[in-house]
């Protein structure tokens, strides 16, 4: 079996959001880019597939140099080989064809993504990336197991879970659930010396366009300070919450 | 060129945020100088979208979507906007929606711009605000493209009546059947979900044991609430997954997010920001959620908490 783990390189959750050239780009300054959290369950459940099942694991990105740094995590965590399309992840559109583009080529009969990555909220790049494939999609995706080519998924729905049978090919949007926290991997010293001498290769991109662009962004207005209230007086937070919110 | 939304239903009637995607896509067709189209599926209620603006609404009644299936409901989405030359697609950001409206924009090399928080304020380029690092800002984005769909978020727009008569349509679909396949489905019965919710009562580590999740359910309750809690909690397993909310959670959106026992860590806050009102509840005068609320408690959760549901439910006693 070949999997392919789709790995957003996106600032870490506790980042400060700042932006620059008149607020048209993202400032970098001082940020810490990580994996994006709903990858790293996939890419972790992507290892358990390797252990157990021996599956291959490629990682791939669609990113600047500035990236590679994720990508050699990755493969610290157990990827076998890394794969960079040289170019500025602009949007969802022109990533999910980029990859699609790849695995035009380069088929994997399940392709890992994240249900969203937390920088710019797409959740967009494996649906589209099924679609242009046509392939079977499954996201919110918060269990897989695979046996003898059958797949068995559950879904996180609004109010509770679904659970689906497929089969490969197949791409899931992954999150939290398809392991558990606890079980998620951090690369040790072993792996890291060992993701020196795995392959990371560079491609450049396939001829695409993005389809949206951003104008500008804005940070929210700075919030009123809070309203405190005694906590002898309920009464009053009731009669606020009635009367001046209007959500009573 | 007219605008077209897929309006979701569940055991046959509209999800109130049908409602508001309504009112969105037919003052998004009015900017237009157009009409609005809403697309069902196998809902008996339709009458009512013609209250926000919706002119004609499309019957799809069809076996083979007695159950989600995001294939085979993208494929409806296709086929409708392409009969009726829609240019536009208009769709909720419940999960179904979210899910689907990928499949829908491959198929119609479509723009998708979601987390969409107001009308255009430019028709060409189709421009619009929408939310960005999981709430911690917003951006203006743009698209050129032919079709193009706007994924709304929850509870950013409201409602707009409209009162206009229905005309209705059946519409028939040609399906293929997918090879995914829905086994089981659980659903928390009885209890209302998050994504639906106007009220969400959320807890922290602040409540110190899932034996006391009584007192914040009570509360949900009185207030018809649905109930969540933060990453920690979910990961010691005091409550299912599917209760955590924030920035590696489940977003959320609703009218009043009252927080018990919760610090108010960043990764909560961006994924509750866009909720309207902000209650927190909290021992520590210096916890940062104070910052990010518009009301709130310093005292006790253990004597805080079922104090407000007594009142509250004297409250609703007296306002029912
Ligand atoms: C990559 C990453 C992603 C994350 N994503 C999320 C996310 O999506 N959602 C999320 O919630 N967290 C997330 N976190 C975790 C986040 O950083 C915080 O650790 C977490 O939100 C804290 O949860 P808490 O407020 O329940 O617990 P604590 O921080 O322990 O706070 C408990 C609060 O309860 C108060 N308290 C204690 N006793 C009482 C009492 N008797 N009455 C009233 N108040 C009391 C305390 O004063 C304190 O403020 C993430 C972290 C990381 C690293
Ligand atoms: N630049 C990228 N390179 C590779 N994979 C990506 C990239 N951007 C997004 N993805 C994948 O697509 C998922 C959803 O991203 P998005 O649609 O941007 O929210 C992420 O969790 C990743 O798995």
């Amino acid at each position: 079996m070949k999997i392919l783990v789709c790995i957003s390189h996106v600032p870490d959750t506790t980042s400060k959001i700042n932006f620059v050239e008149s607020d048209t780009k993202f400032d970098v300054q001082g940020v810490q880019f990580v994996i994006n959290p709903n990858d790293e369950f996939g890419l972790t459940r992507a290892m358990w597939l390797k252990e157990n099942q021996g599956a291959l694991v490629d990682v791939i990105n669609v990113g600047l140099q500035t990236s590679e740094s994720t990508l050699r995590k990755a493969l610290a965590i157990g990827a076998d080989r890394a794969i960079r399309i040289n170019a500025e992840p602009t949007d969802g559109y022109f990533v999910a064809k980029q990859i699609a583009e790849f695995v035009k080529e380069n088929p994997y009969d399940l392709i890992i993504a994240g249900r969203e990555s937390i920088d710019y909220n797409g959740a967009m790049v494996p649906g589209l990336i099924a679609g242009f494939l046509d392939i079977d999609y499954v996201t919110n995706c918060t269990k897989l197991d695979i046996e003898n080519g059958k797949v068995i998924l559950d879904r996180e729905i609004d109010g509770g879970k679904e659970t689906l049978s497929g089969s490969l090919p197949l791409i899931i949007g992954g999150q939290k659930g398809l392991v558990e926290e606890n079980d998620l991997r951090i690369p040790n010293m072993r792996g890291i010396m060992q993701a020196r001498q795995k392959p990371l290769d560079t491609l450049e991109p396939f001829n695409f366009s993005p389809n949206t662009s951003t104008l500008k962004f804005h940070k929210p207005e700075p919030k009123q300070a809070v309203k405190l209230i005694d906590a002898d007086n309920l009464d009053e937070l009731i009669n606020l919450l009635q009367n001046e919110a209007k959500v009573l | 060129m007219a605008v077209i939304t897929y309006i979701e239903s569940s055991n046959g009637k509209i999800k109130k945020s049908g409602f508001e995607l309504a009112s969105y896509a037919s003052e998004l067709a009015k900017q237009m100088n157009s009409s609005a189209i809403a697309v069902t599926i196998n809902c008996s209620n339709i009458k009512e979208i013609g209250k926000y603006g919706i002119e004609k609404v499309l019957k799809i009644n069809n076996d083979l979507l007695n159950e989600f299936n995001a294939k085979l409901y993208s494929d409806v989405i296709v086929q409708a906007s392409n009969n009726f030359d829609c240019n536009r697609i208009v769709l909720s950001s419940s999960s179904d929606s979210k899910y689907l409206a990928p499949l829908v924009a491959a198929k119609l090399e479509a723009s998708y711009l979601n987390n969409v928080i107001s009308l255009p304020s430019n028709l060409n380029p189709l421009t619009v605000k929408r939310t960005a690092f999981t709430n911690k800002a917003f951006s203006d984005c743009c698209s050129s493209s032919a079709k193009i769909i706007i994924g709304l978020s929850n509870n950013s727009f409201g409602l707009v009546e409209n009162s206009v008569s229905v005309i209705e349509e059946d519409f028939k679909v040609n399906l293929v059947n997918s090879n995914l396949s829905v086994k089981s489905t659980e659903k928390s019965s009885g209890k209302v979900s998050i994504a639906d919710a106007d009220i969400v009562v959320s807890a922290g580590r602040g409540m110190k044991g899932p034996e006391n999740w009584n007192l914040i359910e009570d509360l949900a309750n009185t207030l018809g609430a649905a109930t969540a809690c933060s990453k920690p909690v979910s990961d010691m397993g005091w409550r299912p997954h599917s209760e955590h909310v924030g920035q590696t959670g489940k977003p959320v959106a609703t009218n009043l997010y009252i927080a018990i026992g919760i610090s108010g860590a960043i990764q909560h806050l961006a994924g509750i920001n866009s909720s309207k009102i902000k209650v927190v509840i909290n021992n520590d005068p210096e916890a940062p959620f104070f910052k990010a609320a518009d009301y709130g408690i310093v005292g006790d959760a253990f004597e805080v908490v079922p104090k407000l549901n007594e009142k509250l439910k004297e409250f609703k006693l007296q306002n029912s």
